[in-house]
């Protein structure tokens, strides 16, 4: 890929990202941030490519280290978001029949 | 050792196709991820398409260490579900902050082998690869060291109030200007760059990343998280350009425009500027004003009292901060507003945009607690109700009803939004002692003549005064 097709692509991002952002309720901030920040583990793609160049020990331990953070971003990113939207989730209301006692 | 599944040409159509595949199903999941209905699904789908990105990178042809490559991914993937299924519901902020921080550091250090493997092939580095590989370490051990020291205040670790150093700006500044210059030296040497002065840059970003943070409080760690969220995003779509890899391009982006917005959101909730945040020392100057409020006189009362205070109302506001996240207490809180609204008093619960250590932070721990969406108001739609209010009940917030931000000009928080609960008939606090928040100043709201202190762990005096109006 050229650089000015690399520009194109990373200038329109920008704008879905603004676009796709904008109109979020504040309840939604912290499962939100924590969504967007467990995507940016995708640089963990990098430490995949970058392992299998590596030609000695350094490089083997700055590989191994990097993809391990990457991992722990994606894995723990998504798995707390998931956690926190399920306090979301409509649960069943066992609740209901204790409302109609009260009357 | 390469495994033959390798089949995938990097750059070629396929594994194109596959990142196109894998990026939209991040907008699609961001997108999702804005309303609440669907926002679980919308986790679910950005996972999706990260799961793809993965796969399709392993099977690209050039993927090799597979011992290394594997024992990365085992670690990083232990340590992340076990941190995850582990750490409470009130310890997520510092969570995302330290999330974020590995993820910076794992920019980083792709960025400081991406160069040494440049450095070997022997050839000039082009600059469109050594540029971005620059900037993606700089941001990157910035956002690495910073994410940390919020994790640290967060947890404790630390001291949350603002840490300073004389003269903090202008070594920020010169710091800034030699990592700014060492980069240009090392681009302008792009034949044969050192790597001794790209490793002094390395250290020279992370020691900024440690000066920007240690002098911020704790109170305003949530814009300082999300600035260094959107950061280690753009760091992220840097690592692509060096790559020349479009699902990191994209996803970088996304979450660097993302987190702008929210960081411009939050500051804007405070009425101060990012630029305010980051270089003001919030809470530097409060020891005077400190010292000149000792011994004010205050009423303190008891569960039973508040308890009868509440029951015999008809609107009760309930006004939660982090005090009641630090007590575990939205459950108790819960139980003391169903025995309330038993007795036919209407609840609503008034959340302040920074209420708590992050934006949301109050509505993830009330909804654990089963309160319904709709009793979880915002601060501009029940400040203009707090009037008719019978009680508000202040739980472990504190600054963020402190009436200086309106009526003291030289307050430090003076302009910043509050949810106003001196406006309503009566106010009860619920807070275990007069010391100031988290931004380090006093508050007259506990001074006020319409405000009764209950001193007491909030989970202890909320169950206390279910009990009581049980009583009644």
């Amino acid at each position: 890929m050229d650089l000015i097709t690399e520009v194109t692509i990373f200038v329109l991002a920008a704008f879905v990202g603004f676009e796709v952002i904008s109109k979020v309720p504040t309840t939604l901030h912290t499962p939100l941030m924590s969504q967007t920040n467990a995507i940016h583990g995708i640089v963990m793609l990098g430490g995949l490519i970058v392992i299998g160049l590596s030609d000695d020990l350094l490089e083997d331990v700055i590989g191994v280290i990097a993809i391990a953070f990457g991992a722990i971003n994606i894995v723990g990113g998504f798995m707390v978001t998931d956690r926190m939207l399920g306090m979301f989730a409509r649960r069943p209301k066992p609740k209901k029949p204790a409302e109609s006692e009260k009357g | 050792m390469t495994l033959p599944l390798a089949v995938i040409e990097p750059g070629g159509s396929l594994a194109t196709a596959l990142y196109i595949v894998s990026f939209s199903l991040f907008i699609f999941g961001v997108r999702r991820g804005t309303h609440p209905t669907t926002a679980k699904q919308g986790n679910l789908t950005a996972a999706t398409g990260m799961a793809i990105a993965i796969v399709t990178t392993l099977l690209l042809d050039g993927i090799g260490n597979w011992g290394l490559l594997i024992l990365g991914l085992a670690i990083g993937t232990g340590v992340g579900v076990v941190a995850s299924l582990r750490v409470q519901m009130t310890a997520m902020p510092q969570m995302v902050a330290l999330y974020n921080g590995v993820g910076g550091g794992a920019v980083a250090l792709i960025a400081w082998s991406e160069f040494r493997h440049g450095l070997a092939l022997g050839e000039e580095i082009p600059l469109d690869e050594l540029v971005p590989i620059l900037f993606s370490m700089v941001i990157g051990s910035v956002s690495f060291w910073g994410s940390n020291i919020a994790f640290g205040k967060l947890q404790g670790m630390i001291p949350g109030r603002p840490v300073k150093v004389p003269g903090q700006q202008v070594l920020n500044a010169l710091l800034l200007v030699g990592i700014v210059a060492a980069c240009i030296a090392i681009s302008a040497t792009n034949d044969d760059p050192s790597q001794a002065v790209f490793i002094a840059v390395l250290i020279g970003a992370a020691a900024l990343g440690n000066l920007v943070v240690l002098p911020i409080g704790g109170a305003d760690m949530p814009v300082v998280i999300s600035l260094l969220n959107a950061c280690t995003g753009l760091a992220a779509a840097a690592a692509g350009f060096a790559l020349d890899n479009v699902a990191l391009i994209v996803a970088g982006t996304l979450v660097g425009s993302s987190g702008t917005i929210l960081t411009l959101e939050m500051a804007t909730a405070m009425n101060r500027s990012v630029a305010n945040i980051l270089f003001a020392g919030f809470g530097g100057a409060p020891a005077a004003g400190a010292a000149a409020t000792e011994e004010r006189p205050h009423r303190s009362v008891s569960a039973q009292d508040a308890a009868i205070a509440l029951a015999y109302a008809d609107s009760v506001v309930i006004v939660p901060g982090y005090g009641m996240a630090v007590a575990q207490a939205q459950h108790a809180v819960k139980e003391m507003a169903d025995e309330l609204e038993a007795r036919g008093v209407t609840v609503n619960y008034a959340i302040h945009p920074v209420a708590g250590r992050m934006p949301g932070h109050m509505n993830v721990l009330l909804a654990e607690a089963d309160v319904s969406y709709e009793k979880l108001r915002e601060m501009d739609e029940i400040n203009p109700e707090m009037p008719r209010t019978d009680v508000a009940v202040v739980i472990g917030a504190n600054d963020v009803t402190n009436p200086a931000a309106k009526d003291d000009p030289d307050s430090p928080i003076a302009g910043m939004p509050i949810i106003e609960v001196d406006e309503a008939q009566q106010v009860i606090v619920i807070k275990r002692s007069l010391s100031p928040g988290f931004a380090g100043i006093d508050n007259d709201l506990f001074y006020h003549e319409k405000t009764s202190m209950l001193f007491s762990d909030a989970k202890e005096a909320a169950q206390g005064i279910a009990a009581e109006v049980q009583e009644l």
